[in-house]
């Protein structure tokens, strides 16, 4: 705005009245975040690029192993290759997309599952509510971990079973969350309103309910994601989850690990199996960040009383 | 019936039912089966008879009921059953019983669980303790940073990054951690003292946060505010005012992180091939041995369920609003 225009009161109080778009709000509130929810945010915005992209960055195929196995790093192998010839490089690029993507999926499908379960709950109450809320104790009674275990063993290791199994255990945690919040607004007048108008249990699920308990199911997305991430992680580090010959940070420590002892003699191959663990540390850390960040915006919840 | 007593029974009641329901779903394990699961584990060569029998062996030709009370009821005698592994499709059984698979490895296991307890609750209870009372500080700042880090990490790369320094580059401590029935004391803690340290730091992390959080809670409550203004000393404060009523939380501090303290033991007995039960159930996972993944599971399971009832009741005994009913 120019000098020469001058100065006019109305203008300015005509300005502010205008609604602000999504975007321009989303942006005010970005420029007043933290360094550590920027890093975040960032860090989180390159692991997704490179998820998406992976082919056309990764330098060699998923599971071309035309090389030498444990060859040291190099120009043409910037990590090295692995104990059957792999570039590992290549397949730490293609498991940001596997190992991201099955945790992704996973994760939405433990909300679908546990959220509507849990707002089925809330809005009928009586009976249903009791049957559902004593099944989530009994299985929140066993940790996830051994649970999934015992049910792989039945079924077997494929990255379908893994990934329903995972999102049945976790959806129990979300249901708990979803509930809690979701009876503070089932008791709210507009929820009867829209009962006595004659609305379905689907619109009011989803079009006066789930809009008023967002935010505290947003920032619990990203740390059930985080658990989620980290059980898939540890799950295909023990060799029951993602299967080779599917690129996956988990397996890839798993299978590199021996490396390691090599490290007195060539501190490069004693780090190669530590890259794909510290990928995943950096984004959970990440993911941590937004949602403290995220938490304080919505709820002001902050251990400062 | 003093109401103390009364809540106590209640939540004994509620735990055995959870109990209860959690070995069912343990043992439907063997329902979900698919049916030819007889031929993968007698091979594709087995006989007729040899089915039959190791069908009958494992109860098959009996409704659910009565094998659930049977396999019930050999658990509480510390009878497992028998392995998967082990059996030739020519009717040969070699397979040997799961208490004895899992007795020696369970004794590692506790071994295990046991020294990263001593170590870690009395670290974590007086971080914890401390951070929070200098709210704040530089020290409470450090502390909270470096352990939000290592709770955001999985256990594998927290052991891996102290076998690359203290086993690999300084080997100080022996990066396989493998003991046997017969290692002697200090022999095998000093085996241990990697996977012991990796389970402490993750643990104490875990636990530092939240009894901070817990005693923070606790003293931003008005009575903790009316001591103060009343003029007594910090100690008396802490002491007698604060205290009473930090047991409970702090035994639920404790408790949980036990609890969490035996499912991170599976990940890190894998890294180090420490010959625990957890190594054991993910051996027999792969394997699909379902006899052994179910005894473990049970056990892990089970201990989860009584340390977290353990905890309720303490609280609840511990709790000076219930001691003094009106």
């Amino acid at each position: 705005m120019s000098e020469s225009e001058g100065y006019s009161a109305a203008a300015e109080v005509g300005a502010v009245r205008m609604r602000r778009s999504w975007r321009e709000r989303a942006w005010i509130e970005l420029k007043k975040a933290p360094f550590t929810a920027w890093l975040g945010l960032v860090i989180i915005l390159a692991y997704i690029f490179v998820a998406i992209f992976a082919p056309w960055l990764a330098p060699y195929g998923e599971a071309d192993a035309q090389f030498g196995a444990y060859e040291p790093w190099s120009a043409a192998h910037v990590f090295g290759t692995d104990q059957i010839g792999r570039d590992i490089l290549s397949r730490l690029i293609y498991g940001a997309r596997n190992t991201i993507g099955i945790a992704l999926a996973t994760t939405l499908l433990a909300f679908l599952i546990g959220g509507s379960l849990a707002l089925l709950a809330a809005i009928s109450r009586g009976w249903v509510d009791q049957v559902l809320s004593r099944a989530v104790d009994v299985l929140i009674s066993i940790p996830s971990l051994i649970f999934a275990l015992m049910l792989l063993s039945i079924y077997g290791s494929t990255t379908l079973s893994l990934i329903v199994i995972i999102a049945v255990l976790d959806s129990t945690r979300v249901f708990r969350l979803a509930r809690a919040v979701a009876m503070n607004v089932v008791v709210m007048d507009y929820v009867e309103a829209a009962r006595l108008r004659g609305e379905g249990l689907g619109w009011i699920m989803r079009r006066e309910i789930l809009p008023n308990i967002m935010p505290p199911l947003v920032a619990e997305f990203g740390l059930r994601f985080c658990f989620v991430f980290l059980t898939i992680a540890a799950l295909s580090f023990l060799g029951v989850g993602i299967q080779p010959p599917t690129a996956d940070w988990g397996s890839m420590v798993r299978e590199n690990a021996s490396l390691i002892q090599f490290a007195q003699f060539d501190i490069k191959a004693g780090i190669t199996p530590l890259l794909p663990a510290a990928a995943i540390a950096i984004l959970t850390i990440a993911v941590n960040f937004v949602v403290d960040w995220f938490l304080m915006k919505t709820s002001g919840l902050r251990d400062e009383h | 019936m003093h109401p103390v007593v009364s809540i106590v029974l209640q939540r004994l009641a509620l735990g055995l039912m959870t109990l209860f329901f959690v070995s069912v779903i343990i043992f439907m394990a063997i329902e979900m089966l698919p049916g030819d699961f007889t031929q993968a584990v007698l091979g594709q060569a087995a006989t007729e008879e040899t089915v039959a029998a190791f069908r009958r062996e494992l109860g098959l030709d009996q409704p659910a009921y009565i094998r659930y009370v049977q396999w019930v009821g050999g658990v509480v005698q510390g009878d497992f059953g028998t392995s998967f592994s082990g059996r030739a499709s020519s009717g040969v059984d070699r397979s040997r019983e799961v208490v004895d698979l899992i007795a020696p490895r369970l004794a590692n296991t506790l071994f295990l669980a046991g020294i990263t307890a001593v170590i870690a609750v009395p670290l974590a209870l007086a971080l914890g303790i401390t951070a929070a009372l200098w709210r704040g500080s530089l020290y409470d700042r450090a502390v909270n940073a470096t352990t939000l880090s290592t709770i955001s990490m999985p256990e594998f790369f927290v052991a891996y990054v102290l076998i690359l320094f203290l086993g690999s580059l300084y080997p100080v401590f022996p990066s396989l951690a493998n003991v046997s029935a017969e290692t002697p004391f200090w022999e095998r803690l000093y085996r241990c003292a990697l996977p012991a340290l990796t389970l402490t730091l993750v643990i104490v992390a875990h636990m530092m946060r939240m009894t901070r959080a817990a005693i923070i809670n606790l003293l931003a409550s008005p009575y903790i505010e009316m001591a103060r203004l009343k003029g007594l000393s910090a100690t008396r404060v802490i002491l007698f005012h604060a205290l009473p009523n930090a047991w409970a939380p702090i035994v639920n501090v404790i408790a949980f992180n036990l609890a969490y303290l035996i499912v991170g033991v599976v990940v890190v007995e894998v890294v180090f091939v420490y010959p625990g039960i957890g190594q054991l159930m993910v051996d027999a996972v792969t394997t699909r041995d379902i006899p052994v993944v179910q005894a473990c599971a049970l056990i892990f399971a089970a201990t989860y369920i009584l340390l977290n009832l353990l905890a309720d009741i303490i609280s609840i005994v511990t709790n000076p609003r219930l001691l003094h009913p009106r």
